[in-house]
Formats: structure tokens, sequence, C-alpha cells
């Protein structure tokens, strides 16, 4: 008897849960596209997973509100199987527009098929996924390696007499990772530069401080900092700070970071780091405009969009590039 | 004298001394200069203490303060608090909001850590309520924080990585100006000393042993075990709060992501170490605390050999899987019988030693 009391229990509460997965998309009901309003569901991971997110979760909002014309769901999931089923109902609720930032690259195929058939179209932003591309009209991803490539590119500009690098590296297999890696690996191979240390700090400030330490601690020489991210930069700049090692423009260490937080800007901006290279959370603008685009009946030149990304050097940034283009506060 | 020596091998301290015994000996044989310390003057000006034992003094901090007040929910709750990193998370952010909204004076920061250590404590005390009140497992009990805790922090940050910056804090996480020595080391003995002295002057520590041992004879001996297992989680959200707001004040900023990620584990293993039984019961602070200079030693030590920092964690698992396999009991008397048989005549003195 108790188990079937607990059969029944586990029962309604899968149910309950598939329901609280299945309903929030529901909303945007049939307002009648001749309005002009176009519709569009939004599928994304929550603000919650990163600084980053959070910044493309607001340009989001920004760009796609009632006063641009737009009448956007959102959903938001960590989970891909969450993410389908939501995009799925979108495509039930009959949507324009369908924008996926997916959370794993693969089993969207069925999904965007579907879609097609119902004759929405997709966007996907942020993170590519694994289907053919007939299946999107486009597709607006940064470029991890072209972000590494722009770092030991100033770098070699630097002309230093020699680059003893120490190099913290993010979780080790991640997009940002590999992409922020591989072109100073390059460097390290064909002998133009010196690796002091290679060492993955997970994109905890701590373990870079640590990291930072021991070599310092060794007594090894270096004259390059190149952390793949803001975080870890700063964790390794405390290391150097307490140790007397200075930083900077013209100073010892040249310290060099990624995704241009605030914060970090403003160390630039001081003099206390050399160069932040931007990953751009703003996508919202770019396909607005192709949105627009196709609205007028105008095909889209090319399938992959790269993001438009910079990098900002501690000699040359303003207050507006930190106003601009900083993300948080 | 014998028996002084046969007192301490019996004492919970001779693995996790001779383990660290163990370690500095490696070190030296490796390179000689790895303890060697100096002074040098930092960007602030101070002349400091510089060198790998600083490093590693200085680096286990965090978790030797966690480690305090996980051994006593050890020895009390015969289970583990999984969630304390998640919740220094939660006091790291607090602690960090509280500094942003108002000027950073030496009153402000006073306060941002006596609010965090409350937020904790309450945390910890709902953790607590869960383990004594309605006697779920520990490990399940805490699960809940362990996963909730850094969306909890993240709602106080509103999504960002803040940051805080102020001579105030880096003295707090680095060095105080005039003195040479990291002011986490200075902390972490200052908490040690405190706690001590509470242990010594007050019943606690044996209260708590007590009621790790067997409950019901506690409550018959007019001991509200509810009431030792709700203290020794609020000594350990103090704790919590403790390491949260040092770990913050290092980098002056709060990535409630990665905030003292995986101690949990470190702490617990630290507990182990350090000859408290994870079944609850008899405890030693001492030896918890310098289970965490090993775990970081180890990991200095690692970091010195160039060992990359993603495989340090297997090396780690291996020296630990040897270390609590040697303070077994099974290998235990199998080393003393092995020794009897050996040495039929002389039984005696450093049995554990050779053990080891």
């Amino acid at each position: 008897m108790k188990k079937i009391l607990a059969l029944i229990m586990i029962a309604v509460l899968t149910l309950g849960l598939a329901a609280c997965v299945a309903t929030p998309p529901a909303s945007g009901q049939t307002t009648g596209t001749s309005s002009g309003v176009i519709k569009i569901g939004i599928v994304n991971n929550p603000p919650s997973e990163s600084g980053y997110r959070a910044a493309n979760v607001a340009d989001f909002e920004r760009v796609f509100n009632e006063a641009n014309g737009y009448k956007a769901s959102t959903f938001y999931s960590l989970k891909n199987d969450e993410q389908l089923n939501a995009a799925q109902q979108f495509i039930t609720d009959g949507v324009d527009y369908l924008l996926i930032s997916a959370a794993a690259t693969d089993g969207w195929t069925n999904v965007l098929e579907n879609a097609k058939n119902a004759g929405i179209k997709v966007f996907l932003f942020d993170r590519m996924m694994n289907v053919d591309e007939s299946l999107f009209e486009a597709a607006v991803v940064s470029d991890m390696a072209a972000q590494g490539r722009m770092a030991v590119q100033w770098l070699k500009e630097q002309e230093l007499p020699e680059y003893n690098v120490v190099h913290i590296q993010g979780a080790m297999g991640s997009d940002a990772q590999i992409g922020r890696t591989t072109p100073l690996d390059d460097e390290f191979a064909k002998g133009t530069m010196n690796c002091v240390i290679q060492q993955t700090a997970t994109w905890d400030e701590a373990t870079a401080k640590q990291i930072v330490e021991s070599v310092i601690n060794s007594g090894e020489k270096f004259n390059v900092v190149y952390a793949e991210n803001d975080g870890m930069a700063k964790g390794a700049v405390a290391a150097l700070d307490e140790a007397g090692i200075t930083h900077g423009v013209d100073k010892e260490v040249i310290i060099i970071g990624f995704d241009c937080n605030k914060w970090a800007l403003r160390e630039l901006l001081a003099g206390n780091w050399n160069l932040d290279v931007q990953c751009s959370p703003f996508q919202a603008d770019k396909i607005d405009e192709m949105i627009k685009d196709l609205e007028a009946g105008k095909t889209l030149p090319e399938k992959i969009v790269i993001n438009d990304e910079t990098y900002f050097d501690a000699r040359t940034i303003t207050q507006e590039d930190i106003d601009k283009y900083g993300l948080g506060d | 004298m014998g028996n002084g020596l046969k007192k301490f091998t019996r004492s919970q301290l001779v693995i996790p001394l001779f383990s660290l015994l163990l370690l500095v000996v490696f070190n030296l044989i490796r390179d000689v200069e790895f303890f060697s310390v100096s002074i040098v003057t930092n960007n602030q000006g101070n002349r400091v203490l510089s060198g790998n034992l600083i490093s590693i003094l200085n680096g286990a901090s965090a978790v030797a303060i966690i480690s305090i007040g996980m051994t006593l929910i050890t020895s009390s709750c015969k289970g583990q608090d999984i969630s304390v990193a998640a919740v220094a998370a939660i006091a790291g952010s607090v602690f960090v909001s509280v500094l942003r909204s108002n000027e950073i004076t030496v009153p402000v920061i006073i306060l941002a850590f006596l609010f965090s250590c409350l937020v904790t404590v309450l945390f910890s005390t709902f953790n607590g309520i869960l383990v004594a009140i309605f006697k779920i497992q520990p490990m399940i009990a805490t699960l809940i924080l362990f996963s909730a805790g850094r969306s909890i922090a993240y709602w106080i940050n509103g999504g960002a990585t803040p940051t805080v910056s102020s001579p105030l804090l880096s003295s707090i996480g680095g060095f105080i100006p005039g003195i040479p020595i990291p002011s986490p080391i200075i902390i972490m003995v200052m908490f040690l000393i405190l706690i001590s002295l509470v242990l010594r002057f007050t019943n606690l520590g044996l209260y708590t042993q007590v009621v790790g041992i067997n409950e019901e004879t506690a409550h018959l001996n007019g001991i509200n075990p509810i009431l030792i297992k709700l203290i020794a989680f609020m000594i350990s959200g103090i704790c919590v709060a403790t390491a949260g707001c040092i770990t913050v004040c290092r980098i002056g900023l709060i990535n409630h992501e990665t905030l003292l990620l995986d101690a949990e584990m470190d702490v617990i293993l630290t507990v182990a170490i350090g000859g408290t039984a994870l079944s609850g019961g008899k405890f030693n602070l001492y030896g918890s605390v310098i289970g965490a200079y090993i775990i970081q030693a180890l990991t200095v030590t690692l970091y010195a050999m160039k060992v990359p920092s993603a495989a340090v964690k297997a090396y780690k698992a291996i020296v630990i899987i040897v270390i609590v396999m040697i303070s077994s009991p099974v290998v235990k008397e199998f080393a003393i019988n092995l020794y009897k048989k050996l040495f039929k005549k002389q039984v005696g003195t450093n049995i554990p030693m050779k053990a080891s």
C-alpha cells in the first residue's frame, strides 16, 4: 500500500515539475501580427550565470521591448532539456522569431526543424550549436580565438627584449579557455615567448593568487601576466603587490586581462594594468538590425556574424570607453 | 620520559604531525631553499615576510578557521556540514554589499563583518535545526544550502562580481602597516586562542563529545543534545563568516561562483586528517588546524613542482588516501601485530610511529 502511495506521489510530483517547466513561455498569446508588433521568443541562460550573462540579458531587454515594436517572451534555464521544451512551446504559441543561446550544443535539430516548418525564423546568439546551417537565419557569436590573437598581437607589438610569461588559464575545456590559450601556446611553441608557468585557476581569483605566489617564491623572473579573465588578473596583481613587484604601464610586469568589467577598465585607466580584451555580450542590436532587414524583405549576407570586439590599452583608454563598454558597475 | 612519549604516540596528533614532518623533509630534500623566508618591501611600502612558508600559513587560514567549526559539528552531529563554502560566499556577499553602501571606515568594516556573521549564523542555525530537531542526516540537511547558497549570494550581489577597494581592507587580507606577518595568519591564531579559551573555561568541549559519543547518555545526564548541536552550528557560522570576509579582503572582490570553491571538501579532509573520527565523538581542534596546513603545504609543494593545477587534486587525493589509510584502525592493528612478531621482546613506545 505504502509503495503504491509513494508511486502516486512521485507521479504527481513529476507532473507538477513538468507543468512548471512548460508554463513560463505560455504567455504572449495571439495579439494578431497585423498590428505590426513582432512577436519573438527568447531562450537564454539565466542572468545569475555570470556578470557576462547579466549584461547580455539586460542588453536584450533594452532592445526587444514594446517601445521598439517587439512583443518578447523570455525563458531562462541552464538546462538544455528545459530550454528545448521552452523553444517548442514558443513554436506552438506561434512567435515570429526565435532567439536562442543554447545551454548545450547538441539536441536542437528536431526543434529547429519544427520551427522551420512552422515558418518561424531562428537566430542564434552568443553560442553556436551543432545543427545544419539551413536551420537558422544567422548566428551572432563571439570568436574567443580572435580575442586571444588580439592580446598576443598586442603583446608582440610591445617589442619587449624578452617575454617571460605567467599564463593563468580559465576552466580547462571551456570555449573561452581554449580560444584564449591557443594563440599564446603557438608563441611558446615558436619560441618567441618563454612560458614561465602555465596553470589553470578555473576562473578563481584566490587560486590565481596562489599560483603567482608560488612563481614569485621560486625566484623565477617574469615580465608578463596573461590571465584569461579579469578576476584572475586581479588575483595575480594581489600577489605581485604583496611581493613588492610593480605592474602596469612602464613597470616591471605587464598585466593582461579579458572580459572588460568596469572595475578592470578602471584599473587600466589608473595605469595598474596594461590590456583588457573585450568579450562582448551585446548582440541584441545586431539581431534587431537583421530582423528589420528580413521584415523589409532583404536577405542576410552571412550566416555567422562575429561580434565586433575590441581591446583597451591602458595608454589610450578613456572614461567614455569605461562607461560604454564596461560590464557590471 | 618513556611515559610521555607513549602518551604522545597514542594521541590523535601523531598522524597529522608525522604527515607534516614528512612533507617538510620531502621539500627540504627536493629544494633546501623551499622554506627560506625573506623580507621584501611590498607595493604599499611596508617591509613584509615573503616565501613559501608564509604562503602556506597564509593560504591555509580560511580553511583552518572553517575547520574549527566543522570539527565541532562533526563531533556532536556525527556528520559534516557541506554547505560551508556556499555560506561563506553568502557571508562575503553580505560583507561587500554593506561596505559598498557606506564609506569604508573601521567601524563600517566591523559592522559589515558583524552583519555577515549574523546572516551566516542564521543560515547555520537553519542547518542546525534540520539536523538537531528534525534529525535529518547532516550531509542531506546541508545539501540544501550547498546547492542554494551561491544562488542566494548571487541575489545579494545582483549578478555582478562587485569590487571593494580600500587600504583598510588590504590590511585585513594582506598586511597591516608595520607588521610583517600577513593578517590572515594573525586572525587565525587569535581565533584559535579564543575558541581554545571557550572550550577550556566552559564544558562545551566535553558536552560536545558526550553528545557525539552517546546522545541518550548525554540526555540522561542533563545535557540537552539539541542545544549542543545548535551551538556547534552557530560557532561554525561565525567561523564561516570570518573565512569568507578574509577571502574577500585578500582580492578585494566577491565572486560568488568561485569564492572558496570546493573548500568544504578540503575542510572535511582537514578534520579527518586531524584525527577526529568523521562518525563523531572525540575531537581534536589542533589536529584539524594542522590538517589545514598539511593540505596547503601539499598544494604549495605541487605548485612549486610545476604540477599542472588541474592535476593537483589527483595528487592531493593520492597523498590523502595514504594518510587516511595509515590512520585507519585496521592498518594500525596490522602494523602493531607485525611489530610484535618482529620484535617480540621490546613492545612499547614507538609503535604507532612505525605504523606510520
